[in-house]
Formats: structure tokens, C-alpha cells, sequence
């Protein structure tokens, strides 16, 4: 199942590595966000250093990947040629409060027209792509 | 008080090419930055050879050595880069500037911004190729992509936070299109904006409909700057700068929209500051000129310039508070970036010049401060407040 209609960019790892555990963690329906092995606390996105205390011992750890909606848009103006027909679709940005409150953009599964609310919980959904050229999977988010 | 720039330096020129609808500017736009400085310099009466620096923002193409070169500019000495997108540049470029000439590394420096949609390609429209990495990874494949996608969010949560109305952003609009009938140079001249037009617009995104997002433009702008001792030498009233400077709060730059003060305009440390520079409170302003990206970006940025409480802002949004002459605060008394013309905001700095002159089609009485804030929601923003000789 797709949410958006195809054609749009498709994610790939970063050149330089720094998100590539994510990706790989997704593509097994599971949840990785990067955690400084120094003070403990999660931060996203990537970054090469714990912008709380500077330590370039930043790893990527599972995550329970639950969540609430912090905000979210309804879009009704395409502005890809790919969603030219889509019509209305909703993007949620999910506050994890599990993981320092750090936040992840996503789709909402379900219909597109219907009520959000700020503060609704939501888990995520596994979207996989598996026979695009190349695969990826997205982080999509459903209401629990 | 010597490490300020307040009283300092004075805006003495403006100048503006005509402004047209993206892609049809019927030059290109190297020579519209050209047009736009050559008209700066004569409406301050110097020749172009004297200018000896040139500050932009938002990676303007128009390299300062090109255009000393074009222009047969005797002795460069400053050419500056504001960094950042959007908007947010428009007044830093003018602080960049007039620190230059606080300090005496310029004598007389240009502000500019030249854009030509059709030359280069367009704002609001989401990148067209195959496979995207790093940040916007995370971000474009949910079709997360146009400034309008980018900045909704932030204005849905301060909305929710607030109980702010959908009203208030419309009184926004509703306040720019009716200046823009006053303004034969606005590019929505002629083309007046009432309650029902705006109610019956499409959605871009909620809660933008099509006349809560900014225009597309080709044009050019700028103004010369020059020292206060010099400033009464030249054919216009001086627009002295009170203060002028730019910032953001704690990682305000974090990636995937996970700053933690969201719901902002990027303003909340940048306003203190600027308020101290300039010696005035915000009572004290006459007329402002705030971007408008989205018109929730300008409701975000004249609450954290204390314009307005947060609780507040569907009182205060109306339409009538909001315009030239008679409003509480006239803002954005050109038709700013929705319906003059969208320059990147150095229009609104233009206009802010026009009103410490006396010379706006909006002209509201009595100015002596005017203030313009730019950029809502990127990072770094800027601000800057201009003041007539009398609040010297």
C-alpha cells in the first residue's frame, strides 16, 4: 500500500553515511533513531556530533515506534508532477516522547479528508517500496 | 553606546526596476539588479562610480565584483553575503551594511535583491529528480516540499496553541490588496481582494488559502546606504537606521523540523536586541512592514514583536487595525510581497524608506519610526527600524 501516488524523489542514504542505519533499520519494519552513547539522550536528525554534550559517540538505537501528532497540513496544491491527480493528502509531524521528544514527518494512512488532532497518538507504519529502482521503505503513521 | 549602529547611517536612495509576474521580466536579471542600483543612485543624486560596497541575501546571483565591474565602481571595498533563504536576509543585508559603514570599512554601500523567476527557475515548486538524500529525504518523498508545506505546519500548531482563526490570517490579505489598489507600481494594482474572494479561494494548504501565500516575481531593488554626517548632503530626507541585526533562537536550524521552540517566527531573541539598539518600544512604531511569506508567518511575527499578545490575535487581526492611515498599526502599507510585488522582502525595507520620506501611496501621518520585520519562520531572520532625524 501506497500513500502518495509514485514518482516522487526517492529516498536514498545520504552519500556520506550519516542517516544509512535508519534506512536499513526501516526496510526491516523496524524503528532506529541515533542516541549519544555518552549522555544517553536522542537527537534527530542526524548529526555527526550530541549537540548536548559533543560527543562524536553517536549510534543509532531501536526505538518503540509510537508517538503523537506535535502538528500536521492538509496540501490540496500539487506542486510535483507526480501528485498532479493525488488530490488532498495530510503530513503529520509525530513527536516521540519516548525518545527526547524528537520529531519525524510522515504521512497519516487513512482517509485523506478526515479530522486530525493535535496531541492523537499514532504508530508507524512500514511503507515498503520494495520493487522501486532503488528500494526504500517509509516511516508512515497511523492512529493507534 | 558606541557599540551600535543606532543613528549611524542613513538610507539616502531607492530605487526599484517595474515588477512583473515570475518569468516575464523582459530582462535578465543581472541587469535588473543594474537598473535597480542605477535608480537607487539617482534618486540619491551620486554617480554609481562612488559606491564602494554591495550587500544581498538569500544568495543572490549577482556577484558584487560583476557589478562593480558594470558599473565602473572606482574602489570596492565591501561585498557581503547575508546567509540564509527566504526572506529572512533583508534587513541583516541592511545591518551587514551599515556596520560597514559604522566602522568605516565603506563610504557608501548598496543593499540589493534581483530576481528573475523565469531566468532561473521558481520558488514554489518541489524538486523534479530522481532520488533525494540528506535532510530533505526525510521530508520530500511525504510530498513535504514547497515553502507553503514547510511553513503550514509551524502556523497550524501556533493556531491550535492560541485558538488563532482562520479570520485573522485573512485580515492579513484582506490589509495588503486594499494598499495595493493605492499602488500603481504593485503588481495587484487594480485587482482588490474582499472577504467572500478570499473565503472562496482554493486551499494551497490549509490554513494557507491561494491569497495567504506571497507572489512569484522577476524585478530588482535597492537602496544606498551612507554615513549620518554625510546623510543631510542628498536630495531626500534621510531615513536614519535605529537599529538593524539578525539571529535566531536555539537550534532554530535543527534538521527535519525538529527545533524546539516550533510554533515560532524565529523572532523571540532577535526582537529584545533590536528594541535596545533602537531606543524604542513597540508603541513607539508607526508602521511596520512585516514579510509575508504566508500570511501566518506575518500573525507569528507581530506577536513576537509584541505587537500583540498571542491570546489576543482575533481582536487584533481586523482588517481596519491594519491599514494606512487610520489603522492601530498600518502594516504592510505597499501590498508587501502578497500584492505588490514578492522581492524578497527588500521591497518592505523600500517602503519603510517611503514612509520616514513622506512618500508612500499609503502614507500614514506623522512617521517618525518605522519598523520592518524580515523573513518569518527560516533562520536566520533579520530586523531593522528606521527613524526620521527627530528621533536621532
Amino acid at each position: 500500500m501506497s500513500y502518495l501516488a509514485a514518482g516522487l524523489p526517492k529516498p536514498v542514504p545520504a552519500p556520506d553515511g550519516l542517516d544509512s542505519p535508519f534506512w536499513e533499520a526501516a526496510s526491516r519494519d523496524v524503528l532506529m533513531l541515533q542516541r549519544c552513547g555518552s549522555c544517553s539522550e536522542f537527537q534527530w536528525g542526524p548529526e555527526w556530533i550530541c549537540h548536548r554534550c559533543h560527543s562524536e559517540d553517536v549510534g543509532f538505537e531501536e526505538v518503540r515506534p509510537v508517538g503523537n501528532i506535535y502538528s500536521y497540513e492538509r496540501v490540496w496544491h500539487p506542486v510535483h508532477p507526480a501528485l498532479k491527480d493525488q488530490g488532498p493528502y495530510i503530513i503529520v509531524l509525530v513527536e516521540l516522547p519516548e525518545c527526547n521528544n524528537v520529531r519525524l514527518v510522515g504521512n497519516l494512512m487513512g482517509d485523506p479528508e478526515q479530522s486530525v488532532e493535535i496531541g492523537a497518538p499514532v504508530q508507524a507504519f512500514f511503507e515498503h517500496h520494495r520493487d522501486a529502482e532503488p528500494p526504500f521503505t517509509l516511516v508512515q503513521w497511523e492512529k493507534v | 553606546m558606541s557599540r551600535t549602529v543606532r543613528g549611524k547611517v542613513a538610507v539616502v536612495g531607492i530605487g526599484e526596476t517595474e515588477y512583473y509576474k515570475r518569468g516575464e521580466a523582459p530582462d535578465a536579471e543581472f541587469k535588473l539588479a543594474l537598473k535597480a542600483i542605477l535608480a537607487a543612485c539617482e534618486d540619491a543624486g551620486i554617480s554609481p562610480k562612488r559606491v564602494d560596497g554591495f550587500a544581498s541575501f538569500s544568495n543572490d546571483r549577482s556577484d558584487p565584483s560583476h557589478l562593480a565591474a558594470a558599473l565602473g565602481v572606482d574602489d570596492l571595498r565591501f561585498a557581503n553575503m547575508q546567509w540564509g533563504g527566504g526572506g529572512g536576509g533583508g534587513s541583516g543585508a541592511i545591518a551587514n551594511a551599515a556596520a560597514a559603514v559604522a566602522t568605516g570599512m565603506a563610504e557608501c554601500v548598496v543593499v540589493f535583491r534581483a530576481l528573475a523567476q523565469g531566468q532561473f527557475g521558481r520558488f514554489g515548486q518541489g524538486p523534479q529528480r530522481d532520488v533525494i538524500a540528506g535532510d530533505g529525504a526525510h521530508t520530500v518523498p511525504f510530498g513535504l516540499m514547497s515553502p507553503a508545506q514547510s511553513f503550514a505546519m509551524k502556523v497550524t500548531r501556533f493556531m491550535h496553541d492560541h485558538g488563532v482563526e482562520q479570520n485573522a490570517l485573512r485580515a492579513i490579505s484582506l490589509a495588503s490588496y486594499h494598499h495595493a489598489q493605492n499602488n500603481p507600481r504593485a503588481v495587484m494594482h487594480g485587482r482588490p481582494l474582499d472577504e467572500e474572494k478570499y473565503d472562496n479561494s482554493r486551499w494551497i494548504v490549509e490554513p494557507f488559502h491561494l491569497f495567504d501565500c506571497c507572489l512569484e516575481n522577476d524585478g530588482a531593488a535597492a537602496m544606498v546606504l551612507v554615513s549620518a554626517e554625510r546623510a543631510g548632503d542628498f536630495p531626500h530626507k534621510p531615513a536614519y537606521i535605529l537599529s538593524a541585526l539578525s539571529g535566531s533562537h536555539y537550534r532554530a536550524g535543527a534538521s527535519v523540523h525538529n527545533t524546539p521552540d516550533y510554533a515560532s517566527s524565529t523572532f523571540k531573541t532577535v526582537v529584545p536586541r533590536l528594541y535596545d539598539m533602537a531606543q524604542v518600544k513597540p508603541a513607539d512604531v508607526n508602521v511596520l512592514q512585516c514579510y509575508e511569506n504566508f500570511t501566518g508567518g506575518v500573525l507569528m511575527s507581530m506577536v513576537e514583536h509584541q505587537f500583540c499578545d498571542p491570546e489576543g490575535c482575533n481582536e487584533f487581526f481586523v482588517k481596519d487595525n491594519l491599514i494606512a492611515p487610520s489603522g492601530k498599526l498600518p502594516t504592510n502599507t505597499s501590498g508587501g510581497n502578497l500584492a505588490e510585488c514578492y522581492m524578497h522582502g527588500l521591497g518592505l525595507n523600500i517602503e519603510a524608506v517611503r514612509q520616514i520620506r513622506g512618500q508612500s501611496t499609503n502614507q500614514v501621518d506623522d512617521v517618525d519610526v518605522a519598523l520592518v520585520a524580515s523573513g518569518p519562520m527560516v533562520t536566520p531572520v533579520s530586523s531593522s527600524i528606521f527613524g526620521t532625524e527627530a528621533t536621532l
